[in-house]
């Protein structure tokens, strides 16, 4: 039977060495960063490798984007237009709808939809890749893994996630309208024209723009460092898909708060 | 090989159309693109006693058109004056009387700023100044002020 001082001992020791683990991992993942970085040109000479990741992280995830935004579009139609009524604003539906979407929603959610649905497929992608040695066989033949397999990925995801955010935002005001105008029966005109004089091109939809774009290269980078740095196990492969998961929502949520001080404060 | 590579290449090709052509939609159809950056037009300076609720880019209107936007927002540290900067569409030119006063669109709605011409024949320039302003209705002050007015007509 350990002393109580031996076991506080050892619970500080395994704490220490957890915390030390962790910052040597995240400067790792700095080193890899720029690594992958330094590899974009790698990425653009052979297009292909980058349009097929496009066609794996974006074609692919369609459908799911567009399903969830035209649904979120609609739930929100029905709960904004049941709140505003009562104040007698129910005109300003179509504000309400294409403000939360543009700047907040279509980026966010369509981050965690891709997250889930292609970051963990990269991961677990270039994982299985290193567990069964593919990775070494190409360093190897003096093929650079950075280069052929990972900086496409990264590319392709960057490239694919502000294009399914703003689809998804564009669905969403479309199941906005048909919820709102079609079924409610909101003045037509009204719906569209309050939408245009509210949401600004500058301020609105290009802090979307951005939002999105910074997720897609939290996301990716956090995908192809997990299958990177995996343990080369099925295990291993395992728990950093999950590890890409959680990791990239957390930091999207993180990430879109930040952003959200910054562009949005002090306007209106 | 080849083959399966060129469907994808359609399909792809297929995909940031759709994606490019969502984010024009975004641009178009929901947002106003017609008030992309800063649009061309030069500045005029009102001073307010009170500008209540006035936020940074709030619509500046004449006869409920927006001809242009609030800039900016200030005190003068000696007069104790709100310095409000009005940035005007080049389109549109204001004679020098006139007054600009500061309303709020409903009972709830936004607060923006009125700018009613006058008759004058000079027209306010860059830089140029409003002299007749109009402070904001502050309703507390008004209640206050109706309060008052009532106890001194009931003690008569």
């Amino acid at each position: 039977m350990p002393s109580v001082a031996a076991t506080l001992a050892g619970a500080l020791r395994r704490m220490g060495s957890g915390t030390l683990g962790a910052i040597a991992r995240l400067g790792y993942a700095a080193r890899f960063s720029v690594a992958v970085v330094r590899e974009t040109p790698a990425a653009f000479a052979r297009l292909h490798l980058t349009v097929r990741e496009i066609y794996f992280s974006g074609v692919l995830s369609l459908v799911i984007i567009a399903v969830s935004g035209l649904f979120v579009g609609m739930v929100l139609a029905l709960q904004g237009y049941d709140v505003l009524q009562r104040y007698g604003s129910d005109e300003s539906l179509g504000v309400l709808v294409a403000l939360s979407l543009v700047r907040e929603l279509g980026p966010v959610v369509a981050g965690l939809l891709f997250a889930s649905r292609a970051g963990s497929a990269i991961t677990a992608e270039i994982g299985l890749m290193k567990a069964t040695e593919q990775l070494s066989a190409m360093e190897m033949m003096a093929v650079d893994p950075l280069a052929r397999v990972v900086a496409p990925r990264f590319w392709g995801g960057v490239i694919a996630m502000p294009l399914l955010a703003a689809i998804f935002s564009m669905l969403g005001i479309y199941g906005a309208y048909l919820v709102g105008v079609k079924l409610i029966g909101i003045d037509v005109g009204a719906f569209w024209a309050n939408m245009q004089a509210n949401v600004d091109f500058r301020y609105d939809i290009v802090n979307g723009i951005i939002k999105s774009v910074v997720f897609g290269i939290a996301v990716s980078l956090i995908a192809v460092f997990e299958g990177f740095d995996a343990k080369p196990t099925a295990e291993g492969v395992s728990s950093a898909t999950t590890r890409t998961v959680v990791g990239s929502s957390l930091t999207i949520l993180a990430l879109d708060f930040v952003l959200t001080v910054f562009m949005f404060r002090g306007l209106r | 090989m080849n083959g399966e590579r060129t469907a994808i290449d359609l399909w792809v090709g297929a995909f940031v159309a759709l994606g490019i052509g969502a984010m024009l939609f975004l641009a178009l159809k929901v947002g106003n693109l017609v008030s992309f950056g800063s649009p061309p037009g030069y500045r005029i300076e009102a001073r307010f006693d009170n500008i209540g609720g006035l936020k940074l880019r709030a619509p500046v209107k004449a006869a409920g058109v927006v001809v242009g936007r609030v800039e900016d927002v200030r005190l003068d540290p000696k007069t104790y004056q709100a310095v409000v900067t009005l940035k005007i569409d080049r389109d549109y030119e204001f004679t020098a009387d006139t007054i600009a006063s500061i309303l709020t669109s409903g009972l709830l709605g936004e607060v923006y700023i009125g700018l009613d011409a006058g008759g004058d024949t000079k027209m306010l320039g860059d830089n140029g100044r409003v002299t007749k302003t109009q402070s904001a209705v502050i309703l507390e002050k008004l209640i206050g002020q109706f309060l008052l007015d009532k106890a001194a007509g009931g003690g008569k």
